[in-house]
């Protein structure tokens, strides 16, 4: 049975067709990927849309610590930063977390598998932006929030609900674009 | 007595695989130890990203295989296991995406392959087999014409 | 100075390129002989100048010229000489390089031996390869640039990540990409003969050669990336199904389909239009893996840090190669008519369906590692698709393959029965079925099954060597002679064969590894695979660059030492990191592997111990392939068609 011409051309035409559509499909990612809409390299956090997990933490050096029972309902959103005296990036965004702090925003801090002097040594060093502090030595309440590294930032809103978790040190573009928009929000 | 020694030798394999091992500090047996290294291995490093968590040396994934391992020892199914993994760290952790609606295209494409594969060639042999259309009345009186 | 020739040459090299490009596709549409016989001589230019530019880079890697912004990125004076004359490849910048020089060497072997192509064929494939490279050219001057310059320099350089810091990373790379970039040639061939609108047996004859030439070094290249990351990562793994690895298999799985289907087009003239755009894809591959490695899009161990900005560039280069030259094959492709018809039971159709399974193994590791970008992209969920994955769906899929890839070399062309090409598969049946029944007796299944593969497609292709020596039914003398006179090509493909057999049954072995992790103090001895495995002492030694911890570990088996192994880790001071360097030990067979993995703060070594039946199988299997690849190479049938040289001499010699 002859199979006519123009259909013989469609067939010829699918690579072409399959090629396009995947180029179309990069040129959307890579967008994204330039308005910091998409990041490979990032996970979401199930914990988004959510209550944190159970846990209580002691303070720092004799400081109260804090639970998940006073992340119930914050007055105004506020942030959760994970952070560690042996961590680089935690130095570079700690300017940030100052800016941020003297601009309203309230943050509390957990030291993730630190020792006390040298945690007191950084605070000390670089500035304490957090209102309170708790210490998680074991890691295991990292653990159940998700956390695969420092330092991790986690934004609780007013009902004590996680609405965002970046995972990196937080920069101005990251400040001025997601975390502005998200205070917004849900403020 | 030599009937209950006998009895006893019938269980040597099993006290085979009830011989104790430790690895990164938690004691089970070999048959847990096992299944331990099973279910880390379906298990992402989230710090190395392209490793499981049985082949990384971060710390992240030596504190994930001794949480592992304190689960397999009481007791807790894979399934469970892989459940608490999951409701901590999405299902990115999972280097074997679970078969869901979203997946379906993922995991149907061996057999579609195969068939589409197929299908091309069927296709392709009955384009090769076509004979050229037949001359229109004009053509063929031009043909006559030319042949005389 | 000299890195401002290397910029001046790179630039030149833009040019050259472009001009190659333009009159290599022009000159033969308008007839003009001197302007086809330029395109030659400004391909060998075109080299010539990104050699320059290369080698410019290369040298000042070697002064630790901190002034050139690479160098000092990604080297340091500390480093040994060796690797800050490799470790130019081992970054982005200077990989792309790389990936050009290698792209114009094509370009030039082509111009040095294409003497046999007519010359319009030869104009028309040098232009094609022209315009890619000066695509590519222009990408690494323009934004990608590995000679910048950095002023004031720094003091010292960064340094070499330690992982690289090693033979391996000598070869791979250039080796890989050879390969890779390699199979830019098949697809000038398809393009041009899309553009002159003729494929023939002729076509068939020319273009086998290069994608063989590329099918070689791009099996070596994995073969030899496979076996460094086996001994440089330290837990015996030796394909991780990563993305960049999987960028490496999709071009030598359609490579290979397309190897097989020249045959097909050279003997038979069937297939056109298949082969065509299998050099397409192959080399489209090939782009989209270096696309997709340095935009950012995937997640892998071996990406490079990426700049979207890049990848957009780099997009819009696979845009005009790949669209251009599907596009090109949908308007030309129709009008290329099928010749030769061939029985459903044929070689053709045995060729036909060996390329059906690669293509779908290729189409799932392609679909599985594209995926998760694309999940992400529609329904904004992350997921993951790893190892388990494609181990799961590409093994079983091998299945078919295995069955057909031992039969398809018995079968005659055009037309065949199957009862005659199996009887003579016996002996080759009767040994995979004993292995599998052996094997599955002490319950390991998917060993059992890849034993059996691996064996039935070694016999098979001996099986088919013997046949074509008519072994054992005529008098050993006479099969002597057949030896002597067999083409090359034809012991080239059965070694292929063979050697594909030998890596399935070193892939079966690995499935029978035993592995132990365990903390041991000094003088502690630990039972595994047999052996009796005692840490004898735990020491420290100086390095180039690092301070080294060593562990000695001896093996012994009824009571008698036979091996000592020194598993060492490396502090790197200037990068923070300690890196495990695994110590194997091999007898060709299997695998000795320990790995000193950690030193816990309460004294002792926590090493990880290895048995690896069948390993290195693995690799010579892939070197074997390789082997015979080159054999098959040297076939001088297939590079200057002699005979037909001979024949042509005749009327002149009889006019005379």
């Amino acid at each position: 049975m002859a199979m006519s011409a123009t259909r013989r051309r469609l067939l010829f035409g699918i690579p072409l067709a399959l090629a396009v559509v995947g180029g179309e499909g990069f040129y959307t990612i890579l967008r994204r990927m330039q308005r910091n809409d998409y990041d490979p390299h990032a996970l979401p956090s199930p914990l988004i849309g959510k209550r944190p997990p159970a846990f209580s933490l002691p303070g720092l050096n004799g400081g109260p610590g804090f639970s998940n029972l006073d992340l119930l309902a914050p007055p105004r959103p506020m942030l959760v930063n994970w952070f560690a005296s042996w961590c680089i990036p935690c130095v570079q965004e700690a300017q940030m977390l100052d800016w941020l702090t003297k601009n309203g925003l309230t943050i509390w801090g957990i030291n993730y598998e630190d020792k006390a002097d040298t945690a007191a040594h950084y605070l000390a060093q670089n500035g304490n932006p957090y209102t309170r502090i708790a210490t998680d030595i074991s890691g295991l309440t990292a653990i159940n929030w998700g956390v695969y590294g420092v330092p991790e930032t986690y934004l609780i809103d007013k009902t004590g609900i996680v609405r965002w978790r970046y995972a990196g040190p937080l920069t101005p573009d990251i400040v001025n674009g997601t975390l502005n928009k998200l205070l917004r929000r849900y403020s | 007595m030599k009937r209950v020694l006998l009895f006893l030798l019938a269980f040597l394999p099993a006290l085979a695989q009830a011989q104790m091992v430790t690895r990164d500090g938690v004691t089970l047996t070999q048959t847990q130890e096992t299944r331990a290294e099973a279910i880390g291995d379906q298990l992402r490093c989230l710090v190395c990203q392209n490793e499981s968590i049985e082949g990384s040396s971060a710390t992240l994934a030596k504190q994930l295989r001794i949480i592992i391992r304190q689960h397999v020892v009481e007791g807790d199914s894979n399934k469970s296991i892989m459940q608490f993994m999951v409701q901590r760290y999405g299902i990115f952790v999972l280097l074997k995406p679970p078969f869901t609606p979203l997946t379906y295209l993922l995991y149907a494409t061996p057999p579609l392959a195969l068939i589409i594969g197929l299908l091309i060639f069927w296709v392709a042999r009955r384009i090769r087999v076509t004979p050229p259309a037949p001359l229109s009345a004009e053509d063929a009186k031009r043909l006559d014409e030319l042949l005389q | 100075m000299i890195p401002e020739i290397g910029h001046f040459a790179l630039a030149l090299a833009v040019a050259l390129a472009f001009a190659q490009g333009v009159v290599g596709i022009f000159a033969p549409g308008l007839r003009d002989p001197r302007a086809m016989r330029a395109t030659p001589a400004l391909a060998i230019s075109h080299l010539l100048a990104i050699g320059a530019s290369l080698l410019c880079l290369i040298y000042a890697g070697i002064v630790s010229d901190f002034t050139v912004e690479n160098v000092a990125d990604f080297s340091s004076s500390a480093v040994p000489l060796l690797y800050r004359i490799t470790g130019t490849w081992g970054n982005h910048d200077g990989s792309i390089l790389l990936w050009c020089f290698i792209l114009s060497l094509c370009g030039g072997v082509v111009a040095l031996f294409g003497h046999n192509l007519p010359a319009s064929l030869r104009a028309r494939v040098l232009g094609v390869l022209g315009l890619v490279s000066g695509g590519f050219l222009l990408f690494t001057l323009t934004v990608s640039d590995p000679l910048a310059r950095l002023w004031p320099p720094p003091l010292q350089g960064a340094g070499i990540n330690p992982i690289l810091q090693d033979p391996g990373l000598a070869f791979h790379p250039p080796v890989l990409y050879a390969g890779y970039v390699g199979f830019s040639v098949a697809f000038a061939f398809a393009v041009a003969a899309l553009i002159e609108g003729r494929i023939d047996a002729a076509w068939g004859r020319w273009v086998r050669p290069w994608a063989l030439l590329s099918w070689i070094f791009l099996t070596a290249g994995i073969t030899l990336g496979s076996w460094w990351s086996y001994y440089t990562l330290g837990w015996g793994g030796f394909w991780f199904w990563d993305p960049v690895e999987n960028a490496a298999l999709l071009p030598w799985l359609t490579g290979t389909a397309l190897l097989h289907c020249a045959i097909v087009v050279e003997k038979r003239e069937a297939l056109k239009a298949w082969t065509v755009l299998l050099a397409i894809a192959t080399f489209s591959l090939s782009l989209s893996g270096t696309f997709l490695v340095r935009s950012g899009i995937l997640n892998s161990v071996h990406s490079f840090a990426a700049a979207p900005g890049q990848g957009l560039f780099l997009l819009v280069l696979l845009g005009l190669t790949i669209g251009g030259s599907l596009l090109l094959f949908a308007v030309r492709a129709p009008v290329l008519a099928a010749a030769g018809i061939f029985a459903p039971l044929s070689r053709e159709s045995a060729l036909v369906l060996n390329n059906i399974f690669l293509c779908a193994i290729a189409a799932v590791v392609f679909v599985g590692t594209l995926y998760p970008p694309f999940v992400d992209l529609f329904f904004g969920i992350q997921l993951s698709v790893g190892a388990p994955f494609f181990d799961q769906t590409v093994l079983p899929l091998t299945a078919p393959l295995i069955l057909a890839m031992a039969v398809g070399p018995l079968l005659p062309w055009k037309r065949a029965d199957l009862a005659p090409a199996l009887a003579r598969l016996w002996l080759a049946a009767g040994v995979a079925l004993v292995v599998f029944l052996v094997t599955t007796a002490e319950r390991h299944v998917v060993t059992a099954l890849g034993l059996a593969g691996g064996a039935w497609v070694m016999l098979a292709a001996l099986t088919d060597f013997a046949e074509r020596l008519r072994l054992f039914r005529v008098p050993l003398s006479a099969s002597f002679a057949r030896l002597a006179s067999l083409p090359r090509s034809a012991i080239g493909a059965a070694l292929g064969h063979l050697g594909f057999g030998v890596t399935i049954l070193g892939i079966a072995g690995m499935t029978l590894a035993t592995q132990k992790v365990i903390v041991m103090q000094p003088g502690q001895t630990t039972e595994l695979g047999g052996y009796s495995w005692t840490l004898e002492d735990i020491r420290s030694a100086p390095g180039p660059d690092y301070s080294q911890r060593i562990a000695d570990v001896t093996l012994s088996a009824h009571g008698h030492p036979f091996l000592t192994l020194h598993p060492s880790r490396r502090n790197f001071a200037a990068q923070g990191t300690v890196t495990d360097d695994a110590a194997i030990n091999t007898n060709g067979f299997q695998d000795i592997y320990a790995v000193f993995s950690d030193e816990p703060a309460g004294g002792g070594a926590e090493l990880r111990l290895n048995r690896h039946p069948l390993a290195p199988e693995i690799w010579f299997g892939g070197l074997i392939m390789a082997l015979g690849g080159a054999l098959s190479l040297s076939d001088r049938r297939l590079r200057v068609g002699a005979p037909a040289r001979a024949k042509r001499k005749k009327p002149a010699e009889v006019a005379a």
